[in-house]
């Protein structure tokens, strides 16, 4: 098999391994579901929500709710690999280290979007959006997440061995992802008021998604080498 | 930390003797420390003396001198700090790693000042002490991320892991600065900046403090490379008398 299908292959077996795991302890998603949830309820309580406001503030709470969410689920997750060592195990195999993070990066995807799918339809329903939403929405929605995760997956692995990771993690990850909260903040915005002459956003968002899946992808290695 | 292995212990002992302490004068460091005294010194009676009184502004335009020089070296500084961790990743001399994480140091510090000082402008020029424009929202996301690299370094200690995680997100930070910089800009569109030409004796005072401020962190990078060179030998002593 060619060396591209043989990486593929890695990232899928990989992948697998991850899903299963999950769908058996069920920890983190149920949590990082919830979470979610009474981040977007509780922001109720914050602002004075007549209906002009609303719309204004919805986009910022529900990426708000998103992105302390994945932090979590993020932390959780190199929680697990560092107590129980798959990652170690994994690094003794003769598997190319870009397709671990890959892998990882796919799983982490999977599992936040899974959230974001059951969250969204809440979010909708509690902000009295209109349903046609949704489906508008879910571009922003994956490009945003993508970003996220990204930068999440990278700096998760990067602060593994480090015993204060739950607080350096976002301490380290907000700063790097202000493009995307910004540029998926505006875009959710646009599709609740639309606005003329704003700027590409989903372009920005496209972009730092391929500038740093790319760059963190070839940079992953240097990170778990031993 | 208490009981190294013999063979940890023999590969410091190797470090610690290719280390050559005590070294001869240093001329350069000496040089740079003299010339960023002397401009400083320079720059303060330009700034204060020697450029004419701003007629919008006032008074308080004297701030540009000191506050736009510090800015721009901090964000040097984090180039640096990046460049080096880039060359680590390649040649593993841990001397880069040194020179990284001097310029981290350094450079929180001047950005600091330079946020501070650009607040003390801001203030009787915009009637602000902040406003979220691109430039400033930037300098600001700058900081985060130096205090976030100069935090998880501290946690992660001297180690070669260390070096490398360092490496990485100087990497990944020198690359989203620019991005998020336009994201700000968009989000915020640029206020528009009145097109004036400087007076002569302006330029040149700014001139001045640029290049005074330059050799200033040059001067304290030597001195705190030293210091981490200094530190890494003191750990590695450590796990030998231990």
């Amino acid at each position: 098999m060619s060396a591209i299908g043989e990486f593929w292959e890695q990232v899928w077996a990989i992948l697998w391994k991850d899903i299963r795991y999950e769908l058996r302890t069920r920890q983190t998603w149920l949590s990082m579901g919830m979470f979610a949830l009474l981040v977007l309820v509780v922001f109720n309580f914050t602002f004075d929500l007549n209906v002009a406001n609303q719309r204004a503030v919805a986009p910022g709470v529900l990426w708000i709710a998103f992105l302390f969410a994945s932090l979590l689920g993020l932390g959780r997750t190199m929680l697990t690999e560092r107590e129980q060592l798959p990652l170690d195990r994994l690094l003794l195999s003769p598997v190319d280290r870009k397709a671990i993070y890959l892998a990882k990066l796919l799983g982490n995807l999977l599992f936040i979007g899974i959230i974001e799918l059951v969250a969204v339809p809440v979010f909708i329903v509690l902000f009295n959006l209109p349903l046609s939403l949704f489906g508008a929405f879910l571009p922003v929605l994956v490009l945003g997440t993508v970003g996220i995760a990204t930068i999440g997956t990278l700096f998760a692995a990067l602060t593994a061995s480090v015993q204060a990771r739950d607080m350096l993690l976002p301490i380290l990850v907000f700063p790097l992802l202000v493009p995307v909260v910004i540029g998926a903040v505006r875009a959710t915005g646009l599709l609740l008021v639309p606005a003329l002459n704003e700027p590409p956003w989903l372009s920005l968002l496209i972009a730092f998604d391929v500038i740093f899946v790319s760059v963190a992808t070839l940079v992953f290695p240097a990170v778990v080498e031993e | 930390m208490a009981v190294a292995k013999q063979a940890t212990v023999q590969k410091n002992i190797d470090a610690l003797a290719q280390n050559k302490v005590g070294r001869r004068t240093p001329i350069i460091s000496l040089l740079f420390g003299a010339f960023s005294a002397i401009g400083i010194a320079l720059t303060i009676w330009m700034a204060f003396e020697y450029a004419p009184l701003d007629a919008i502004q006032g008074e308080p335009q004297r701030i540009f001198y000191i506050h736009v020089p510090m800015a721009w070296i901090g964000m040097l500084a984090f180039g640096v700090l990046a460049l080096a961790g880039i060359a680590y990743l390649f040649v593993r001399d841990e001397r880069l790693d040194w020179l990284a994480r001097a310029s981290a140091e350094i450079g929180v510090v001047f950005l600091s000042l330079g946020i501070i000082g650009g607040s003390l402008w801001g203030k009787p020029i915009w009637g602000a002490w902040w406003v979220w424009d691109p430039k400033l929202t930037a300098c600001l996301i700058l900081w985060f991320m130096f205090i976030g690299y100069i935090m998880l370094r501290s946690y992660m200690g001297r180690t070669e892991e260390s070096a490398r995680v360092g490496a990485v997100v100087g990497i990944i930070g020198v690359i989203d600065v620019p991005i998020i910089y336009l994201s700000v800009l968009w989000w915020r569109g640029q206020h528009p900046q009145p097109i004036s030409s400087m007076p002569l004796a302006d330029a040149l005072t700014f001139l001045v403090a640029v290049i005074s401020f330059t050799l200033l962190y040059c001067f304290l990078m030597i001195q705190v490379y030293q210091l981490q060179r200094l530190q890494a030998s003191a750990e590695r002593l450590r796990t030998i008398v231990m």
